[in-house]
């Protein structure tokens, strides 16, 4: 780990001001779970850390009309035990229950797990978030990429996005509030996420000096909603393939759909196609099917990972059975 | 003569109970000092700069800024410029420095111009026809040979390959030590010597293996079934939990004083003398507790040399050099793979015919050797060949029963595909071909039928793929193993003091395999005495040498060489009481704490008033394992075991969850029955691990281990632990053997069982380990389109 500046404001602005014009000058240090770990192993090397934990604004939880609003130092095990969470959001309660460890969770905070970084293992070891050989080879298409992303993978990010609990809160139609230098401003969670063209840009809009303050979720009334994700061992693994779905009815047909894939793309994966699938349907083994054939229909995997398309095809169906009741 | 046999199984009163280990409540709270834990007066820590590169030569070396460093005390070049890297993560530089973050520093100033060289980490399939003839046969080629082929075939060899470096006397010592036959020790002696030129083009494969056996082509000619098949395992690694390394320091420049991780306390000074031109003698090594080793903690790595340059270089404090996790999964420690193209002839009534195997697999840049395989069943028709591939992936060790993973999935494997194109339950198949199996094969068929109680094996056999409902298949698996296990050289320092109070000295180490509880064990009873009445000091070079923990072999040195030494010093005691209660010495017991007359218990001395007749001195005696001069031998090789896997697969996702596992077992005399089953407990879950997890995945571009952590090196948590059944073999039949090593053995089943409980519950063969959703789908989607 390199040597650097420690700072701990108590307000945003402080913490602000703090922060740097473009990335590598500073990093927002929430729980740490992340952040620690890339220092550890040389991957970020900031010359200034911001630990925004002492500032008050940005902790604690509230309902309203306008829905539930969820600090951003919110741990995940905090939010997991939310009476609010477990009532309305299912979804959301099962991805935050199955996400890491109950160490991590509870050290973990909301707006850390949204800008955590990649899991790509050439990024964790140095090589680069979009790794190339000094030739100029791509070393992802040309070596080991079995968890690597099966859509969005035609530039040359062809990592995954990491964060597990982030589908379900784009599946009810999360907010996300920042502070910046300029101001506020409040972006849809979904359109939070980029995919980087080079290896300068990260993989979210966050801007170099900007803070997540909050989150809001919706009031989820009416919605049927479920996480399911695929994992190779029972617990504490990353997952190989994650869908969660929010829906509408009307009687027994659908009248509105999300559906939203982690783990298969450098950003979470909105399917429009699966959405489509499912509207006016009932949810049955076979429409859950079709929608699942259609929201990886225009996946494009790499060398190792076709079997990561029937994995989210079976993650996708397996939440929309959920949702709807009937698994 | 003193009668030093073990007692009979009416007189025990602690030898094969269950018994807690000794140092449990140390290490549940914390407690115990781990070579990891141990802090010394201004203690320096030592950072490694490593090459990125798997292969390159080393064009300079700029050290100037980082000895500059503030803090910074010393800076040793381990490679120097000219060397060839044939790893990633090879050491070149070393520093020391007043802490981690200031040596990391450091080493980040250290610049080193690398020529990169092409390099190969894979270990696919040879091409056809690649591979030259073995060449002069290196001295760890030898002893992989003596695992592999019979004796014969080394000695043949030996005579017409000659050998790559000097046989010396210490080396031919070691052989009759160690029971190598005499033909193959005098072909060693006579070999010649042939000079192998350093970085040589050599071909990344070398035939290790051509041998065929009986009239192969006739038995497939005649075969009523022919099963065809390819399996294997890759590289996977030791992953201890407390990494490799080592605090050493220099207290004056003629002495070295040693904290090391090891498996090996005794062994190491004396690895450690040449290289520093420091004798032995001078070197105090010690381990209270190690963190894991697997087979691959037995050497003064080469970072512990430099850890004890570094310290020189500081002035003689002490340096700590711990590896980091990724370079503790990248250089300390690999198994070799083994894939194997099998072909296995069969008749009718299912007995095994013939056996025809092409194999490869790497052990890094030495190659390595063949699996024994076909493993436990001699096969009377065979034919095989074997490639080895040497690769830039970093060396391999040995792992917890070396190359017997190996050979048993690729056997067993093969033989359970034969038993499913015979539509024969494969137990059956097994049993049928028992008489194949050599001198256990009694306690193989026992063992079989003891494991299908346990497992309920026939109600959960089904025919291959039968038991498939909705998207869970469900089936059942087996495998046998075998191993030697007979004790080592093991010395020991056992004393009675006038006040009552014994000690032990030994210079041994508890692998957390429960070595400590065992000798206080055999001591106590011997005694007749509570464990917690007798001291024991082990782990350190100022105790009489004890060998290392590798093959099994502590359990049965360390209890033999205690129990001669508690004998002795039992019968020097009686000796010495007999006159005041009127007896003879003979006449006499210690039992429950005290001394008695054994036809009149009521003349007795309570072990304290007992000890006071020693007199004014401690009565010391030296306890040996093997000591021809006090039999009978105590100790046995051979054991057998057999294992039962039970999984359900879920077949829309290829996940594999282990359901049930059944490990059934022999090791002669037990001497803790909590800690032989534990051994296999143990066992069973690392099994898993690797039939399930691991696997050391190397990107072929960078030439870098992508896994070199704990995230994507895989190992099973407890919730992917299942029912773990553990049966141990004893009483008649058993008990009388003497004690044998157990901690190998029941690692080796677990890989061939699940594999052949997967190809069970979803009716076709997933080759390779580990049993990964993208291997099982892709098995399934092969079958759909079969
Ligand atoms: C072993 C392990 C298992 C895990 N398993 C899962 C899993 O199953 N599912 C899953 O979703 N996650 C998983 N994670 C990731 C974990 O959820 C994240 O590490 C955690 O949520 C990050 O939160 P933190 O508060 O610790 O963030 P930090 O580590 O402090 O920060 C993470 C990143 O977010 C930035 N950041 C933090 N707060 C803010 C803010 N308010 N505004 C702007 N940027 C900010 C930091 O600068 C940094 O780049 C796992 C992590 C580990 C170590």
């Amino acid at each position: 780990m390199k040597a650097f500046e420690y700072a701990t404001p108590e307000t945003k602005e402080q913490a602000v001001s703090l922060l740097g014009a473009s990335w590598g000058q500073a990093e927002i240090l929430a729980g740490g779970t992340d952040l620690l770990a890339l220092m550890k192993d040389d991957v970020v090397a900031p010359k200034r850390l911001v630990n925004i934990k002492e500032i008050k604004d940005l902790k604690g939880v509230t309902s309203s009309a306008e829905g539930f609003r969820i600090g951003a130092l919110t741990t995940l095990g905090d939010l997991a035990d939310n009476a609010n969470v477990l009532k309305e959001y299912p979804a959301l309660a099962d991805a935050l229950n199955e996400a890491a460890s109950p160490q991590i969770r509870n050290l973990a905070t909301l707006a850390g797990n949204l800008c955590q970084r990649p899991r790509c293992w050439y990024f964790r070891n140095g090589l680069g978030l979009l790794p190339k050989s000094e030739g100029g080879k791509d070393l992802v298409a040309e070596g080991e990429n079995r968890y690597h992303a099966i859509l969005g993978n035609d530039g040359p990010a062809k990592f995954v996005s990491p964060s597990t609990i982030v589908p379900a809160l784009i599946a009810y139609g999360a907010k996300l509030r920042l502070v910046g230098p300029r101001g506020k401003r409040e972006v849809p969670l979904e359109k939070f996420y980029a995919i980087p063209a080079t290896e300068t840009e990260r993989e979210h809009d966050l801007r170099p000096n900007e803070i997540v303050t909050e989150v809001i979720i919706p009031p989820a009334h009416g919605v049927m909603a479920a996480h399911y994700e695929i994992r190779q061992k029972a617990t504490f693994d990353w997952p190989l393939a994650v869908a969660a779905v929010a829906l509408t009815m009307n009687g027994s047909r659908v009248e509105s759909a999300r559906v939203v894939m982690g783990y298969v793309a450098p950003v979470p994966w909105i399917s429009p196609e699966a959405e489509q699938a499912l509207v006016g349907q009932p949810i049955n083994a076979e429409t859950a099917q079709k929608a699942a054939d259609a929201a990886l229909g225009n996946a494009k995997p790499l060398s190792q990972n076709a079997y990561k398309v029937q994995l989210a095809r079976v993650a996708v169906k397996r939440a929309i059975l959920k949702a709807g009741g009937a698994a | 003569m003193p009668d030093y046999s073990w007692p009979a199984a009416e007189q025990r009163s602690l030898i094969g109970k269950r018994i807690s280990r000794v140092d449990a409540p140390l290490k549940v709270s914390g407690r115990a000092k781990y070579t990891y834990d141990v802090t010394r007066p201004g203690m320096l820590f030592g950072k490694i700069l490593r090459s990125p590169h798997a292969k390159a030569r080393i064009v300079s070396i700029d050290i100037s800024a980082a000895e500059k460093m503030p803090g910074v005390k010393a800076v040793h070049i381990i490679q120097q410029p000219g060397s060839t890297i044939q790893w990633a993560g090879d050491e070149v530089v070393a520093v020391a420095a007043v802490d981690e973050p200031t040596a990391e520093d450091a080493v980040r100033a250290i610049k080193v111009e690398y020529q990169p060289l092409p390099h190969m980490v894979s270990d696919a399939e040879p091409p056809a026809g690649a591979g030259e003839a073995a060449g002069p046969l290196g001295e760890d080629d030898i002893w992989d040979a003596l695992d592999q082929m019979p004796p014969a075939e080394v000695a043949k060899q030996l005579g017409q390959y000659g050998v790559s470096f000097k046989v010396t006397e210490d080396l031919l010592e070691d052989m009759k030590k160690y029971d190598v036959p005499s033909e193959v020790i005098e072909a060693a002696r006579k070999a010649t010597y042939h000079e192998v030129k350093e970085g040589g083009a050599r071909s990344s494969y070398q035939k290790a293996v051509e041998q065929t056996q009986g009239d192969p082509d006739k038995a497939f000619a005649e075969a009523d079934v022919v099963s065809e098949g390819v399996y294997g395992l890759p590289v996977i690694t030791h992953c201890c939990l407390e990494s490799h390394g080592s605090t050493v320091e220099w207290p004056d420049k003629d002495h070295l004083f040693v904290h090391i991780s090891t498996q090996n306390v005794s062994g190491i000074a004396g690895q450690m003398a040449e290289p520093l031109k420091t004798p032995a003698a001078n070197i105090h090594i010690h381990q209270d507790h190690i963190g894991g080793g697997f087979g691959s903690k037995f050497a003064a790595d080469r970072w512990d040399i430099t850890a004890a340059r570094l310290s020189q270089k500081a002035g003689g404090k002490a340096v700590r050099m711990m590896l980091e996790r990724d370079a503790e999964l990248e250089v300390a420690g690999a198994r070799p793979s083994a894939y194997a193209r099998v072909k296995v002839a069969a008749k009718k009534d299912g007995t095994i015919t013939g056996w025809q195997s092409q194999s490869w697999g790497t052990g890094g840049p030495g190659g390595g050797g063949m699996p024994p395989i076909p493993y436990i069943f001699t096969i009377p028709n065979l034919r095989k060949q074997h490639t080895a591939i040497r690769n830039n992936i970093g060396p391999a060790r040995a792992w917890r029963a070396p190359n017997h993973p190996q050979a048993a999935l690729i056997t067993m494997a093969a033989l359970e595909d034969t038993a499913a194109k015979l539509n024969m339950d494969p137990l059956e198949f097994f049993l049928k071909n028992l008489d194949i199996t050599g001198p256990r094969r009694d306690v193989y068929r026992e063992e079989f039928g003891v494991a299908a109680d346990l497992m309920g094996w026939k109600e959960k056999w089904h025919p291959r793929g039968q038991n498939i409902s909705g998207n869970i298949g469900r089936g059942v698996g087996l495998s046998l193993h075998t191993w030697g296990g007979r004790g080592h050289e093991s010395h020991c320092d056992f004393t009675l003091h006038p006040d009552g109070s014994v000690d032990i000295k030994m210079g041994s180490q508890d692998l957390g395999t429960g070595t400590r509880t065992c000798i206080l064990i055999v001591a106590a009873e011997t005694l007749g005495v509570p464990l917690e009445a007798i001291k024991l000091q082990i782990g350190d070079t100022m105790y009489p040498s004890s060998g290392g923990s590798g093959g099994s072999t502590t359990i049965g040195g360390v209890s033999s060489s205690t129990r001669r030494a508690a004998v002795d010093a039992r019968d020097a005691l009686f000796a010495k009481v007999a006159p005041s209660l009127s007896a003879q010495a003979g006449d006499l017991e210690c039992v429950n704490g005290t001394v008695r007359v054994k036809s009149d218990p009521s003349r007795s001395l309570s072990w304290k008033q007992a000890c006071a007749k020693l007199g004014a001195m401690p009565l010391t005696i030296r306890g040996n394992n093997p000591d021809k001069s006090k039999p009978p031998d105590l100790t046995n090789s051979g054991v057998g075991g057999v294992q039962m896997a039970e999984v359900e697969v879920d077949t829309d996702t290829g996940i594999v969850k282990v359901k049930k596992m059944v490990a059934v077992q022999d090791c002669g005399l037990i001497i803790d029955l909590k800690t032989a089953e534990s051994q296999c407990y143990g066992a069973l879950i690392m099994g898993i691990s690797y039939s399930l997890y691991e696997e050391k995945i190397m990107d072929r571009t960078s030439g870098r281990m992508l896994n070199p952590d704990m995230q994507f090196y895989r190992l099973a948590g407890i919730s992917d632990i299942p029912q773990l059944v553990v049966h141990m073999m004893t009483g008649k039949g058993y008990d009388e053997r003497g004690v044998v090593g157990l901690g190998e053995p029941p690692v080796i089943s677990p890989g061939a069982a699940i594999s052949n409980a997967v190809a069970n519950a979803i009716g076709v063969r997933v080759p390779f380990l580990p049993l990964t959703p993208d291997r099982v789908l892709a098995a399934l989607s092969q079958k759909a389109g079969a």
